[in-house]
Protein backbone atom coordinates (compact mmCIF):
# COMPACT_ATOMS: atom_id res chain seq x y z
CA UNK A 1 0.00 0.00 0.00
CA UNK A 2 0.97 3.64 -0.58
CA UNK A 3 0.65 6.86 1.12
CA UNK A 4 -0.65 10.36 -0.27
CA UNK A 5 2.31 12.72 -0.70
CA UNK A 6 1.58 15.86 1.34
CA UNK A 7 3.15 19.15 1.18
CA UNK A 8 5.41 20.16 4.29
CA UNK A 9 3.81 23.38 5.33
CA UNK A 10 0.41 25.26 4.61
CA UNK A 11 -0.79 28.49 4.82
CA UNK A 12 -3.96 31.22 3.93
CA UNK A 13 -4.05 31.73 0.42
CA UNK A 14 -7.73 34.14 0.81
CA UNK A 15 -9.83 35.27 3.20
CA UNK A 16 -13.87 36.13 3.26
CA UNK A 17 -16.90 37.31 4.99
CA UNK A 18 -20.27 38.27 4.65
CA UNK A 19 -22.76 39.87 6.92
CA UNK A 20 -26.45 39.80 6.60
CA UNK A 21 -27.84 43.11 5.67
CA UNK A 22 -30.71 43.04 8.16
CA UNK A 23 -28.60 45.72 11.02
CA UNK A 24 -30.09 44.99 14.91
CA UNK A 25 -29.40 47.57 17.06
CA UNK A 26 -29.49 47.44 20.89
CA UNK A 27 -32.67 50.03 21.01
CA UNK A 28 -34.28 47.39 18.60
CA UNK A 29 -33.96 44.74 21.20
CA UNK A 30 -35.27 47.33 24.23
CA UNK A 31 -38.62 47.34 22.12
CA UNK A 32 -38.71 43.31 22.51
CA UNK A 33 -37.22 42.66 25.80
CA UNK A 34 -36.57 44.23 28.84
CA UNK A 35 -32.97 45.95 28.89
CA UNK A 36 -31.18 48.91 27.20
CA UNK A 37 -28.42 49.83 24.98
CA UNK A 38 -26.41 50.89 28.26
CA UNK A 39 -26.66 47.83 29.91
CA UNK A 40 -25.80 45.60 26.50
CA UNK A 41 -22.69 47.79 25.40
CA UNK A 42 -21.28 47.87 29.16
CA UNK A 43 -22.11 43.62 29.78
CA UNK A 44 -20.81 42.13 26.65
CA UNK A 45 -19.48 45.31 24.18
CA UNK A 46 -22.17 45.64 21.58
CA UNK A 47 -23.76 48.02 19.63
CA UNK A 48 -25.55 46.29 16.87
CA UNK A 49 -25.72 42.95 15.35
CA UNK A 50 -26.83 41.70 12.42
CA UNK A 51 -29.34 39.01 11.46
CA UNK A 52 -30.42 36.67 8.54
CA UNK A 53 -33.63 37.45 6.80
CA UNK A 54 -36.42 35.24 6.52
CA UNK A 55 -35.36 33.93 3.49
CA UNK A 56 -31.86 33.50 4.50
CA UNK A 57 -30.73 29.89 5.26
CA UNK A 58 -27.53 28.80 6.26
CA UNK A 59 -26.46 27.37 2.83
CA UNK A 60 -27.01 31.21 1.65
CA UNK A 61 -24.61 32.83 4.19
CA UNK A 62 -21.86 29.94 3.52
CA UNK A 63 -21.68 30.61 0.49
CA UNK A 64 -21.72 34.18 0.03
CA UNK A 65 -18.29 33.97 2.81
CA UNK A 66 -17.03 30.85 0.74
CA UNK A 67 -17.16 32.54 -2.94
CA UNK A 68 -15.91 35.57 -2.07
CA UNK A 69 -12.75 33.71 -0.15
CA UNK A 70 -12.74 31.62 -3.43
CA UNK A 71 -12.54 34.64 -5.57
CA UNK A 72 -10.50 36.09 -3.68
CA UNK A 73 -7.69 33.46 -3.72
CA UNK A 74 -7.48 33.41 -7.78
CA UNK A 75 -8.09 30.17 -7.62
CA UNK A 76 -10.71 28.16 -10.13
CA UNK A 77 -13.23 26.02 -8.08
CA UNK A 78 -11.86 22.75 -9.85
CA UNK A 79 -8.75 23.33 -7.38
CA UNK A 80 -10.58 22.62 -4.83
CA UNK A 81 -10.75 19.21 -3.32
CA UNK A 82 -12.38 19.64 0.29
CA UNK A 83 -14.81 21.70 1.75
CA UNK A 84 -15.23 21.80 5.45
CA UNK A 85 -18.38 24.12 6.58
CA UNK A 86 -18.17 24.89 10.55
CA UNK A 87 -21.50 25.06 12.00
CA UNK A 88 -23.29 24.26 14.95
CA UNK A 89 -26.65 25.92 13.36
CA UNK A 90 -27.75 23.80 10.57
CA UNK A 91 -31.67 23.98 9.80
CA UNK A 92 -31.74 19.91 9.78
CA UNK A 93 -28.93 17.41 10.65
CA UNK A 94 -28.78 16.34 6.86
CA UNK A 95 -28.14 17.15 4.10
CA UNK A 96 -24.87 18.78 5.13
CA UNK A 97 -24.42 22.31 4.08
CA UNK A 98 -20.56 21.76 2.92
CA UNK A 99 -22.00 19.76 0.43
CA UNK A 100 -24.64 22.41 -0.59
CA UNK A 101 -22.14 25.42 -0.39
CA UNK A 102 -19.89 23.39 -3.02
CA UNK A 103 -22.11 22.99 -5.74
CA UNK A 104 -23.24 26.20 -5.47
CA UNK A 105 -19.97 27.68 -5.74
CA UNK A 106 -19.01 25.03 -9.39
CA UNK A 107 -16.77 23.07 -7.09
CA UNK A 108 -17.50 19.63 -8.82
CA UNK A 109 -17.24 16.40 -6.15
CA UNK A 110 -15.15 17.50 -3.18
CA UNK A 111 -15.19 15.86 -0.27
CA UNK A 112 -17.44 17.98 1.96
CA UNK A 113 -18.43 17.82 5.55
CA UNK A 114 -19.78 19.87 8.58
CA UNK A 115 -18.03 20.33 11.47
CA UNK A 116 -19.29 20.79 14.88
CA UNK A 117 -17.45 22.39 17.39
CA UNK A 118 -19.74 24.88 18.78
CA UNK A 119 -17.57 28.67 18.86
CA UNK A 120 -14.52 26.98 18.59
CA UNK A 121 -15.01 25.20 14.98
CA UNK A 122 -13.16 27.42 12.84
CA UNK A 123 -10.40 27.12 13.95
CA UNK A 124 -11.16 23.46 14.46
CA UNK A 125 -11.59 23.39 11.08
CA UNK A 126 -8.54 25.35 9.90
CA UNK A 127 -6.26 22.77 11.90
CA UNK A 128 -7.99 19.69 9.90
CA UNK A 129 -7.88 21.63 6.75
CA UNK A 130 -4.44 21.85 7.19
CA UNK A 131 -3.81 18.71 8.17
CA UNK A 132 -5.39 17.22 5.02
CA UNK A 133 -3.48 19.16 2.65
CA UNK A 134 0.06 18.35 4.51
CA UNK A 135 -1.00 14.67 4.56
CA UNK A 136 -2.34 14.98 0.98
CA UNK A 137 -5.42 14.18 0.80
CA UNK A 138 -6.21 17.64 0.39
CA UNK A 139 -4.67 20.17 -2.21
CA UNK A 140 -6.54 22.83 -1.09
CA UNK A 141 -9.38 23.54 1.41
CA UNK A 142 -12.46 26.05 1.27
CA UNK A 143 -13.25 26.24 5.54
CA UNK A 144 -16.18 28.06 6.48
CA UNK A 145 -17.30 29.12 9.56
CA UNK A 146 -20.85 29.61 9.16
CA UNK A 147 -23.85 30.35 11.93
CA UNK A 148 -27.73 31.61 11.96
CA UNK A 149 -27.97 31.83 15.53
CA UNK A 150 -31.04 34.01 15.20
CA UNK A 151 -33.06 30.57 14.54
CA UNK A 152 -31.97 29.26 18.03
CA UNK A 153 -32.52 32.38 20.19
CA UNK A 154 -35.48 32.69 22.06
CA UNK A 155 -36.08 36.35 21.78
CA UNK A 156 -37.77 36.96 24.74
CA UNK A 157 -34.53 35.75 26.55
CA UNK A 158 -32.92 39.12 27.28
CA UNK A 159 -29.78 37.25 29.04
CA UNK A 160 -28.93 35.20 24.78
CA UNK A 161 -30.97 37.11 22.59
CA UNK A 162 -28.65 40.38 23.13
CA UNK A 163 -25.74 38.63 22.33
CA UNK A 164 -26.23 35.91 19.44
CA UNK A 165 -26.29 36.82 15.75
CA UNK A 166 -25.22 35.36 11.67
CA UNK A 167 -22.75 35.42 9.71
CA UNK A 168 -20.03 33.90 8.06
CA UNK A 169 -16.53 33.84 7.14
CA UNK A 170 -13.96 31.93 5.25
CA UNK A 171 -10.61 31.17 4.20
CA UNK A 172 -8.65 29.01 1.52
CA UNK A 173 -6.11 26.97 2.52
CA UNK A 174 -3.36 25.11 0.18
CA UNK A 175 0.35 24.13 0.52
CA UNK A 176 3.12 26.78 0.53
CA UNK A 177 4.49 27.71 -2.61
CA UNK A 178 7.74 26.22 -2.47
CA UNK A 179 8.61 23.75 0.28
CA UNK A 180 11.24 25.24 1.69
CA UNK A 181 9.04 28.45 2.50
CA UNK A 182 7.84 28.65 6.82
CA UNK A 183 4.45 27.62 6.78
CA UNK A 184 1.81 29.89 7.20
CA UNK A 185 -0.83 27.95 9.60
CA UNK A 186 1.24 26.55 12.99
CA UNK A 187 0.07 23.35 15.01
CA UNK A 188 -3.22 23.76 16.67
CA UNK A 189 -3.66 23.51 20.56
CA UNK A 190 -7.04 21.84 21.44
CA UNK A 191 -9.25 20.62 23.58
CA UNK A 192 -12.57 20.22 25.34
CA UNK A 193 -14.00 19.48 29.07
CA UNK A 194 -17.60 17.57 28.63
CA UNK A 195 -18.07 18.51 32.07
CA UNK A 196 -18.96 21.82 31.35
CA UNK A 197 -21.33 20.78 28.48
CA UNK A 198 -24.31 22.21 30.54
CA UNK A 199 -23.15 25.97 30.81
CA UNK A 200 -24.12 26.33 27.07
CA UNK A 201 -26.50 24.22 25.16
CA UNK A 202 -29.78 24.10 23.53
CA UNK A 203 -31.85 20.70 24.92
CA UNK A 204 -33.18 19.65 21.76
CA UNK A 205 -34.60 20.57 18.36
CA UNK A 206 -37.67 22.26 20.09
CA UNK A 207 -35.55 24.20 22.29
CA UNK A 208 -33.26 27.65 22.59
CA UNK A 209 -29.43 28.36 23.44
CA UNK A 210 -28.47 28.79 27.03
CA UNK A 211 -26.07 29.88 28.45
CA UNK A 212 -24.98 30.10 32.28
CA UNK A 213 -22.98 33.82 31.51
CA UNK A 214 -21.06 33.98 35.03
CA UNK A 215 -20.07 30.17 35.03
CA UNK A 216 -18.62 30.81 31.51
CA UNK A 217 -17.34 34.60 32.10
CA UNK A 218 -14.85 32.68 34.64
CA UNK A 219 -14.03 29.85 32.81
CA UNK A 220 -12.69 31.96 29.62
CA UNK A 221 -11.31 34.59 31.63
CA UNK A 222 -9.32 32.50 33.29
CA UNK A 223 -8.44 28.69 31.40
CA UNK A 224 -7.93 30.47 28.07
CA UNK A 225 -4.73 32.82 28.19
CA UNK A 226 -2.75 29.85 29.09
CA UNK A 227 -4.05 27.73 25.63
CA UNK A 228 -3.43 31.38 23.38
CA UNK A 229 0.13 31.04 24.76
CA UNK A 230 0.59 27.00 24.75
CA UNK A 231 -0.63 28.05 20.26
CA UNK A 232 2.63 30.73 20.78
CA UNK A 233 5.18 28.30 21.90
CA UNK A 234 3.89 25.26 19.75
CA UNK A 235 4.79 27.73 16.70
CA UNK A 236 7.95 28.67 18.11
CA UNK A 237 5.97 32.50 18.44
CA UNK A 238 6.87 35.05 21.07
CA UNK A 239 3.29 37.15 21.76
CA UNK A 240 5.43 39.88 21.60
CA UNK A 241 5.74 39.31 17.62
CA UNK A 242 2.28 38.92 17.31
CA UNK A 243 0.56 41.55 14.84
CA UNK A 244 -3.40 40.47 15.92
CA UNK A 245 -4.81 38.10 18.48
CA UNK A 246 -8.03 37.39 17.32
CA UNK A 247 -10.09 35.95 19.81
CA UNK A 248 -13.49 34.66 19.12
CA UNK A 249 -16.16 37.05 19.87
CA UNK A 250 -17.86 36.19 22.54
CA UNK A 251 -17.94 38.76 24.85
CA UNK A 252 -15.94 42.45 25.11
CA UNK A 253 -14.33 41.71 28.69
CA UNK A 254 -13.93 38.11 27.73
CA UNK A 255 -11.76 39.47 24.90
CA UNK A 256 -10.09 42.49 26.92
CA UNK A 257 -9.72 40.00 30.19
CA UNK A 258 -8.13 37.32 27.82
CA UNK A 259 -5.66 40.09 25.57
CA UNK A 260 -4.49 41.66 28.91
CA UNK A 261 -3.28 38.39 30.55
CA UNK A 262 -2.01 37.11 26.65
CA UNK A 263 0.82 39.56 26.96
CA UNK A 264 1.16 40.75 23.78
CA UNK A 265 0.85 44.64 23.65
CA UNK A 266 1.75 45.36 20.49
CA UNK A 267 -0.89 42.68 19.37
CA UNK A 268 -3.72 44.54 17.44
CA UNK A 269 -6.90 43.37 19.41
CA UNK A 270 -10.63 42.38 17.35
CA UNK A 271 -13.15 43.69 18.68
CA UNK A 272 -15.63 42.86 15.59
CA UNK A 273 -18.36 42.14 18.35
CA UNK A 274 -18.78 45.57 18.86
CA UNK A 275 -20.98 45.56 15.56
CA UNK A 276 -21.18 41.81 14.68
CA UNK A 277 -22.31 40.44 17.89
CA UNK A 278 -21.55 36.88 18.87
CA UNK A 279 -21.30 34.74 15.83
CA UNK A 280 -19.78 31.65 17.25
CA UNK A 281 -17.47 29.79 14.47
CA UNK A 282 -17.95 32.77 12.00
CA UNK A 283 -16.83 35.28 13.91
CA UNK A 284 -13.13 34.77 13.51
CA UNK A 285 -12.84 34.95 9.69
CA UNK A 286 -14.97 37.36 10.17
CA UNK A 287 -12.39 39.45 12.37
CA UNK A 288 -9.61 38.45 9.90
CA UNK A 289 -11.64 39.20 6.38
CA UNK A 290 -12.83 42.43 7.81
CA UNK A 291 -8.83 43.12 8.67
CA UNK A 292 -7.91 41.95 5.71
CA UNK A 293 -10.10 43.87 3.76
CA UNK A 294 -9.25 47.23 5.37
CA UNK A 295 -5.45 46.51 5.19
CA UNK A 296 -5.30 46.17 9.22
CA UNK A 297 -2.38 43.80 8.79
CA UNK A 298 -0.01 42.84 5.96
CA UNK A 299 1.56 39.99 4.66
CA UNK A 300 3.45 37.43 6.64
CA UNK A 301 2.30 39.65 9.70
CA UNK A 302 1.59 36.56 12.48
CA UNK A 303 -1.69 36.37 14.01
CA UNK A 304 -2.57 34.70 16.79
CA UNK A 305 -6.76 32.85 16.58
CA UNK A 306 -8.28 31.99 19.69
CA UNK A 307 -11.81 29.87 19.22
CA UNK A 308 -13.34 28.54 22.35
CA UNK A 309 -17.19 27.76 23.26
CA UNK A 310 -20.23 24.86 24.08
CA UNK A 311 -18.90 21.72 24.28
CA UNK A 312 -16.85 23.42 26.44
CA UNK A 313 -14.34 23.23 23.26
CA UNK A 314 -11.53 25.60 22.69
CA UNK A 315 -8.73 25.53 19.76
CA UNK A 316 -6.15 28.24 18.79
CA UNK A 317 -3.35 28.36 16.29
CA UNK A 318 -0.89 31.13 14.92
CA UNK A 319 -1.72 31.88 11.18
CA UNK A 320 0.46 34.60 9.01
CA UNK A 321 -1.66 36.85 6.42
CA UNK A 322 -1.00 36.32 2.93
CA UNK B 1 -2.29 32.13 55.24
CA UNK B 2 -2.18 34.21 58.25
CA UNK B 3 -2.79 37.78 57.55
CA UNK B 4 -4.89 40.66 59.76
CA UNK B 5 -8.19 42.00 58.72
CA UNK B 6 -6.36 45.23 57.63
CA UNK B 7 -4.06 43.73 55.14
CA UNK B 8 -7.03 41.84 53.87
CA UNK B 9 -8.90 44.61 53.28
CA UNK B 10 -5.70 46.13 51.41
CA UNK B 11 -5.53 43.16 48.82
CA UNK B 12 -8.95 43.31 48.39
CA UNK B 13 -8.87 47.07 47.36
CA UNK B 14 -6.41 46.64 45.07
CA UNK B 15 -8.12 43.80 43.80
CA UNK B 16 -11.32 46.10 43.20
CA UNK B 17 -8.88 48.92 41.69
CA UNK B 18 -7.30 46.62 39.09
CA UNK B 19 -10.84 45.07 38.31
CA UNK B 20 -13.17 47.95 38.60
CA UNK B 21 -11.33 51.15 37.94
CA UNK B 22 -12.63 52.01 41.91
CA UNK B 23 -9.91 53.48 44.01
CA UNK B 24 -8.97 51.07 46.90
CA UNK B 25 -9.37 53.95 49.66
CA UNK B 26 -13.06 53.83 48.91
CA UNK B 27 -13.04 49.74 49.49
CA UNK B 28 -14.31 49.70 53.10
CA UNK B 29 -16.10 47.23 54.86
CA UNK B 30 -19.32 49.32 54.87
CA UNK B 31 -19.52 49.56 50.90
CA UNK B 32 -22.22 47.18 48.67
CA UNK B 33 -20.59 46.27 45.59
CA UNK B 34 -23.46 47.13 43.36
CA UNK B 35 -25.06 50.18 44.67
CA UNK B 36 -21.65 52.17 46.28
CA UNK B 37 -18.74 51.06 43.76
CA UNK B 38 -20.49 50.46 40.94
CA UNK B 39 -19.80 46.98 40.39
CA UNK B 40 -21.77 44.29 38.26
CA UNK B 41 -21.69 40.45 38.47
CA UNK B 42 -19.29 40.09 35.54
CA UNK B 43 -16.79 42.28 37.41
CA UNK B 44 -17.41 40.00 40.65
CA UNK B 45 -16.43 37.10 38.62
CA UNK B 46 -13.31 38.84 38.20
CA UNK B 47 -13.00 40.33 41.32
CA UNK B 48 -13.11 36.84 43.25
CA UNK B 49 -10.67 35.14 40.72
CA UNK B 50 -8.28 37.37 41.13
CA UNK B 51 -8.86 36.70 45.04
CA UNK B 52 -8.42 33.27 44.71
CA UNK B 53 -4.93 33.60 43.19
CA UNK B 54 -3.96 36.67 46.33
CA UNK B 55 -5.70 34.67 49.37
CA UNK B 56 -5.84 31.19 48.31
CA UNK B 57 -9.84 30.91 48.43
CA UNK B 58 -11.83 29.70 45.47
CA UNK B 59 -15.33 31.76 46.06
CA UNK B 60 -17.90 29.42 43.18
CA UNK B 61 -20.06 31.46 41.58
CA UNK B 62 -23.04 29.72 43.93
CA UNK B 63 -21.73 31.76 47.10
CA UNK B 64 -20.75 35.08 44.83
CA UNK B 65 -24.25 36.60 44.99
CA UNK B 66 -24.55 36.33 48.69
CA UNK B 67 -21.52 38.29 48.65
CA UNK B 68 -23.14 42.14 48.63
CA UNK B 69 -20.64 44.31 50.69
CA UNK B 70 -17.12 44.75 51.16
CA UNK B 71 -17.65 43.36 54.68
CA UNK B 72 -19.33 39.96 53.36
CA UNK B 73 -16.46 39.17 51.13
CA UNK B 74 -13.79 39.68 54.51
CA UNK B 75 -16.36 37.76 56.20
CA UNK B 76 -16.10 34.62 53.54
CA UNK B 77 -12.39 35.07 53.62
CA UNK B 78 -11.79 35.23 57.23
CA UNK B 79 -14.39 32.01 57.18
CA UNK B 80 -11.91 30.18 54.85
CA UNK B 81 -9.18 30.50 57.27
CA UNK B 82 -7.67 33.77 55.65
CA UNK B 83 -7.06 35.51 58.80
CA UNK B 84 -4.95 34.61 61.58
Amino acid sequence: MRLSEGSPGTRILAFGGYQPAKVVTNDDLAQMVDTSDEWIRSRVGIESRRIAGPDESLADIASAAGGKALAASGLSPDAIDLVVVATCTPESPIPNIAATVATRLGIAAPGAYDLNAACAGFCYAMATASDAVRAGTARHVLVIGAEKLSQWIDWTDRSTCIIFADGAGAAVVGPVAEPDDPPGIGPVVWGSDGNLADKIYIADRNSFIVQEGQAVFRWATTALHPIARKACEAAGVDPADLAAFIPHQANLRIIEAIARKLGAPQAKVATDIVTAGNTSSASIPLALSRMAEQNELGSGDLVLLLAFGAGISYAAQVITIP
Amino acid sequence: MAMTDQEMLKGLGEIVDEVAGVPADQVTPDKSFVDDLDIDSLSMVEIAVAAQDKFGVEIPDDQLKNLKTVQDVLDYLRGAGVSA
